[in-house]
């Protein structure tokens, strides 16, 4: 089931890091999830697309169980997802997401929001988390607004800190959920030029969105979602250069002739 | 006839007074420790918390104040010989805070609570996603957002809590109104005056409360 385009950079992989079984949820008579099975390696890049309810974005956030799921099991890390509790947001600590509206902490600077998980869950010496949330939002290309609080910045520039706070818990793995949707459009490419250094440097990353670019250049695998179901799981080429079911053909005809 | 030429009254309105803000200040402090604590309650995902909290809330709430204080007197104090001052006035006032506190708490539960319904969902969502635990994300990210959007209505709580410290005089505490009870007693032809004094003094004190929250309220505000 799954190629891998870029398999070389896998190595070392004995089992998958995120891996779900028979997942299902729903909300309410709805069936948002349903029978998915997926599994992420070490490394890899996967970005799921899909028409807008279609699951994708509950599939991302069942990842970290900010939404539980009513049957099938989710591993992370072979360990199976612990229900509440410490155990839990241990778990959290180590998946890093970044939400469609930021969400950065509003009562907080840029540089605390990004050294509070650190302290607080990790901690970290102050001084040490503050040295690395520096280094951090250099790398995104803010550190010239540490001190300012979020609601200063624009979309582009919250959204650039609210990965550098991800990335300050050293995640092993990364949640994108749509994180360039909320965006104007002239601030999405530097949003996606950081998630593409991100895969780059090896991150295991789960990306729902709707740019089909970032899908075409920097995923290792395309999962294609509609109605709950997870249609089908390709590497990006073949997937847009050939997409088997009809409902895939049916979208991209849709996003892609314009 | 001059009310106010009396040094002795002016000693005794002044020591009223005091009364109102030492009671106001006391009972203030513990409504608000008490009243975080409830609201943190009643958003839990514990259901005997959520029930405490809950009932809290809507027994103070709508019990008339007068009972509450003199349930503090008669019931606390004579019945249940609960004393928690050897001088009879600190005592008085002491059972007076727990009553008042006790009330004002539930308004501030329900103040707080409505603040928490201010901070968006995706804050702490982003909480729980780092790893914070539920108490860490309550006390960290969602109740200081939720103080701030109430720092106002907070302030209207304090301004009716100082004005209720007065019905602590009903269980024999010298305070302003007790006060001005017995100087209307003693010049009654003075009435309107001594009306006048008395309220021009709450005004005096709670007017620029008032204005000093409004003041911080924006101040504080958390801009999204």
């Amino acid at each position: 089931m799954t190629e891998r385009s870029q398999a070389g950079e896998l190595s070392g992989t004995d089992r998958p890091l995120i891996r779900l079984d028979g997942v299902n949820k729903w909300f309410g008579p709805l069936h948002v999830l349903q029978d998915v099975n997926l599994s992420v390696n070490r490394g890899e890049v996967v970005v799921v697309i899909g028409p807008s309810g279609s699951g994708k974005s509950t599939l991302c956030r069942t990842i970290n169980r900010l939404e539980p799921i009513n049957s099938g099991t989710i591993t992370f890390d072979g360990q199976p997802l612990p229900a509440e509790g410490r155990a839990l947001a241990r778990l959290r600590s180590e998946v890093g997401m970044v939400f469609q509206s930021f969400n950065l902490f509003a009562h907080k600077t840029i540089l605390e929001n990004v050294t509070l998980g650190p302290i607080k869950v990790r901690k970290e010496k102050p001084e040490s988390a503050r040295q690395r949330a520096l280094a951090l939002l250099d790398r995104v290309g803010i550190a010239s607004q540490a001190n300012k609080f979020p609601a200063q910045l624009s979309g582009g520039q919250q959204q650039r800190a609210a990965i550098a706070r991800a990335l300050a818990m050293q995640p092993k793995a990364m949640l994108f959920d749509e994180p360039t949707s909320a965006l104007d459009p002239e601030m999405v490419g530097e949003v996606l030029e950081v998630m593409t250094s991100l895969a780059a440097d090896g991150m295991t990353m789960v990306v729902v969105t709707h740019e089909m670019g970032f899908a075409r250049h920097a995923a290792n695998r395309v999962i294609f979602m509609a109605d709950g179901q997870l249609v089908e799981d390709a590497p990006p080429a073949e997937f847009f250069a050939n997409p088997r079911s009809e409902r895939a053909k049916d979208f991209l005809s849709k996003v892609l002739t314009h | 006839m001059d009310v106010f030429s009396d040094p002795r009254n002016i000693d005794a309105t002044v020591s009223g007074f005091l009364w109102i803000l030492k009671l106001t200040g006391a009972s203030a402090v513990l409504a608000l420790v008490l009243g975080v604590i409830l609201a943190a309650m009643r958003v839990s995902p514990i259901p005997v918390l959520r029930l405490f909290g809950a009932a809290w809330v809507n027994i103070f709430r709508n019990t008339p104040l007068t009972l509450i204080i003199f349930f503090c007197y008669f019931g606390l104090y004579s019945t249940l010989g609960l004393s928690l001052s050897e001088d009879l006035n600190l005592n008085i006032y002491w059972l007076g805070v727990i009553g008042l506190s006790t009330y004002t708490a539930a308004f501030v539960c329900e103040a707080v609570r409505s603040g928490i319904n201010t901070v968006p969902a995706g804050q702490a969502e982003a909480a729980r996603a780092i790893g914070l635990t539920f108490a860490q994300t309550l006390r960290i990210i969602v109740l200081p957002q939720a103080g701030r959007a109430v720092v106002a209505p907070l302030g209207s709580i304090l301004i009716a809590l100082c004005k209720n410290s007065t019905i602590v005089g009903t269980i024999g505490l010298m305070e302003s109104s007790s006060v001005m009870k017995d100087l209307i007693n003693s010049y009654g032809n003075a009435g309107i005056l001594i009306f006048a004094v008395f309220a021009g003094v709450f005004a005096l004190l709670l007017i620029p409360t008032g204005y000093l929250f409004g003041w911080l309220a924006n101040r504080l505000a958390v801009r999204r």
